[in-house]
């Protein structure tokens, strides 16, 4: 429990222990304490008619609030995921009423389906004038019920600081998430008696997490230690309950080959040698295929999405299933368990780590290793050592690799950049992969990208984005001209759309269907925003180039010129069993 | 057992949670979304103060009810969630039925009426007649077949409400609800409790 008052003269009479001491502040202020009390420092946002009382008094707080101001609204949350996705911390986003809120849907939309705390504050009309077609009013609430967490309009100021407690209790306990809070120009306005802010540690109909039972710890530690062929899939969730190192230490003590989600990534490093690679789609030969071969498999913190498990008739069915997950609707939602393990995995982790045997499963490892191989020489050969003319995508990863010795943030947009960003990024450190995943959102990484750094400020972030998503929010360049954000930008133009063209060719025949797409002059559109860049389509240049780009003070605009039709392999097709994976 | 759980049946959803404008789309967007239909709603007041009580009816498999409740009970506001067959509850429906005080006195036997079809008269004018039946919608549905020839001339029906045949204890666990933090008797793991006849909380 925390409370904090407004003015040095008021704590003083605090130490009065008699009543609560209580001081006249408009709605738009105790707002703006809260946000201080809850540690936040940075904000991303835009104004307008409807949150005006609330950027009139930010005025005031330009010392202990960094805002940045974006260029849309979309940009803003987007920045906010790429601060919580690198700092752990609650992401913060100011908008106005109306279009300014109807923009962050897409962002929340993202939030809601990768488990990204945010806390964003919208402005609304005036309470007298909801529901009467106002000027930029629209229905915030229910347009954003099915993207939040959980969503609260106030009309009142004396609600503000327990309804912002509340947001963030929410936002950041159990499976994080977004919440919006719509507040009405009269609450802003409004002056109340504010006896300070008090921290929210409990909602009553709500179980952020329960409380572990360890007789499915016990289970759990028996399938495991009689398992043969055990294999690990780990997601975000390890990121999410900061688990890194009890995840690690599970792993290393039960010898489990483990694999990740496109979200797990980093959590134990690339390099790691019980790390077997990645799942899915375009994840790695080996674990697609030995998912259908091992005999236990064990989810930590992953939610069987369609494009991890490819055909669910199909998957895993010879296994046992041991599923870890704080969230009870994921267990088994889309893949039965055997023994669900329902917890935070910072508490279970070590549990099952005290039960499991210490083993190093040599030859089932070994199998893994075989498929790498042929995986290496089929398709990553090709990929990070090409004998084209023409650059791909993989080597420019690679080179990035040589050079930030993995120690980079990476920023993805969606489509094959980002699964062969993902598919061969070095992640040495935890919190280093920011991609939408499960919305698949193009646009999200050069503001993503901008969040990413303020929460990660002394780490070097590189955005990798294609020439398709970079055009849907490249405005946001406007944002790091303006506040001198350091973020590197590479842009992998194929001149294509690309993932939907791979599509098109190996299930449409070729038919190639608008997605060639025409780009602007890259380097030009950096320098009218004052940002150096370069373009280069020649691989000699590669690594000056990055090199340049990563010495550079400041922001750098990279394009590299790449084949325009390469394919990401392996893949497991549509409607295909992951054991159906193709190389080519 | 795979057969059971995925052959549709009516099944009865009580959801207790907050009284928070908003909660019902909140809850309501679970089923649109994925296209099922609520075949009926009521929502009202617990019989503990602030927190409601939602029965919600609709015609799914087993598995689909199971994964819907899960989601439900996910939302901030709501405190728990179960799912119950027909079997499993007590059920009842309450319908109105307006009819001409006329046509009724001169052609049927309102006493008859009244007696097989277990209603009651709740307005007597001269110009118009209302019946009260609770029951089952058959049963709801067979005055209204009944009392048709006579000229009805408006009906309406209640949503469903219901009482849950296994439910010792549980006013009790909703009153501990209230008043304290749950402690470890309060928050259960579902998978713990399928050989519990006790509801818990």
């Amino acid at each position: 429990m925390e409370t904090q008052t407004i003015t040095q003269e008021v704590s003083e009479k605090a130490a009065e222990p008699a009543k609560t001491p209580t001081t006249e502040v408009s709605g738009s202020v105790a707002l703006l304490e809260a946000l201080i009390v809850e540690g936040v420092d940075t904000i991303f946002g835009y104004p307008g008619g409807a949150i005006m009382p609330i950027y009139d008094a930010l005025y005031d707080y330009n010392d202990k609030l960094n805002h940045i101001l974006v260029r849309h609204e979309q940009g803003g949350i987007h920045a906010g995921q790429g601060y919580a996705r690198t700092s752990g911390k609650v992401g913060v986003v100011f908008a106005t009423s109306g279009p300014g809120a109807t923009n962050l849907v897409t962002g929340l939309a993202d939030a809601q389906i990768d488990s990204t705390p945010l806390v964003c504050i919208t402005g609304q009309v005036f309470a007298h004038l909801l529901g009467t077609d106002a000027f930029q009013e629209t229905d915030v609430i229910n347009i954003t019920t099915p993207v939040t967490k959980w969503n609260y309009q106030v009309t009142d100021a004396t609600e503000i600081p327990e309804v912002l407690a509340k947001a963030f209790y929410i936002a950041k306990s159990g499976r994080p998430g977004p919440v919006l809070i719509d507040i009405t120009k009269n609450a802003q306005i409004q002056k109340f008696d504010y006896a300070g802010y008090t921290k929210c540690d409990h909602i009553r109909s709500y179980r952020p997490k329960p409380i572990v039972r360890p007789q499915y710890i016990q289970e759990a530690a028996e399938l495991i230690n009689s398992a043969k062929k055990p294999f690990i899939l780990w997601g975000q969730g390890v990121i999410l309950g900061s688990a890194e190192q009890e995840f690690k230490a599970f792993v290393e003590k039960s010898g489990i080959p483990a694999a990740w989600t496109v979200l797990g990534a980093g959590a134990i490093p690339t390099d790691h040698p019980l790390n077997v690679g990645m799942l899915g789609m375009h994840g790695n030969y080996g674990p697609n295929v030995l998912t259908n071969e091992c005999d236990v498999l064990i989810a930590i913190g992953m939610r069987f999405d369609d494009r991890v498990t490819g055909r669910l008739d199909k998957y895993a069915k010879q296994a046992k299933v041991v599923h870890l997950d704080i969230d009870p609707a994921e267990i088994d939602k889309n893949v039965k368990s055997t023994v669900p393990v329902w917890g935070d995995c910072k508490e279970t982790l070590p549990m099952l780590s005290a039960l499991v045997d210490k083993k190093e499963h040599t030859e089932w490892h070994a199998k893994f290793k075989e498929y790498t191989r042929q995986e290496v020489e089929q398709v990553i050969e090709k990929e990070l050592n090409p004998t084209t003319v023409e650059m791909t995508m993989g080597e420019v990863i690679k080179q990035l690799n040589e050079i930030t010795k993995g120690e980079a943030v990476i920023v993805t947009d969606v489509g094959q950049h980002q699964m062969v960003a993902c598919r061969y990024s070095q992640f040495n450190n935890t919190r280093s992969n920011v991609t939408s995943g499960g919305l698949g959102t193009m646009g999200f990484a050069l503001p993503a990208a901008i969040g990413a750094k303020f929460g990660a400020q002394n780490r070097t972030v590189v955005a990798i984005i294609g020439d398709g998503g970079f055009q849907m929010t490249c405005q946001e360049l406007g944002t790091i001209m303006q506040s001198g954000i350091d973020v590197k930008i590479i842009i992998l133009n194929n001149r294509f759309l690309g993932m939907v063209r791979q599509w098109q060719e190996l299930f449409n025949a070729r038919r190639y269907s608008f997605v060639d797409i025409e780009s602007p002059d890259f380097v030009a559109l950096a320098a009218a925003y004052r940002i150096p860049g370069k373009v280069i389509d020649n691989r000699k240049d590669l690594p000056s180039a990055l090199n340049e780009m990563l010495n550079n003070k400041g922001s750098f605009l990279l394009e590299v010129m790449v084949t325009k039709e390469n394919n990401v392999f392996p893949m497991v097709p549509q409607g295909c069993s992951v054991s159906e994976i193709r190389l080519k | 057992m795979e057969n059971q759980d995925n052959e549709k049946q009516e099944y009865n959803i009580t959801v207790y949670t907050e009284n928070q404008i908003g909660l019902l789309n909140r809850i309501a967007i679970i089923f649109t979304r994925r296209k099922i239909n609520i075949d009926s709603l009521n929502t009202s007041p617990s019989e503990v103060e602030s927190i409601h009580r939602f029965n919600i009816v609709i015609t799914e498999s087993e598995e689909v009810v199971r994964k819907l409740t899960r989601q439900i009970e996910k939302q901030v506001e709501v405190l728990k969630v179960y799912y119950h067959t027909n079997e499993d509850v007590i059920w009842q429906e309450l319908a109105l039925y307006k009819v001409s005080t006329d046509v009724i006195a001169e052609r049927v036997s309102v006493e008859r009426l009244l007696r097989e079809n277990g209603a009651r008269v709740v307005v007597l004018r001269k110009d118009y007649t209302v019946f009260e039946t609770t029951g089952h919608r058959e049963e709801t549905d067979n005055l209204i077949s009944i009392l048709q020839p006579f000229g009805l001339i408006e009906f309406v029906r209640s949503a469903r409400v219901a009482i849950i045949k296994d439910s010792e204890g549980f006013n009790s666990k909703l009153r501990e609800f209230e008043r304290l933090e749950p402690g470890e008797d309060v928050i259960e793991n579902e998978y713990l409790n399928k050989g519990q006849k006790v509801f818990t909380m």
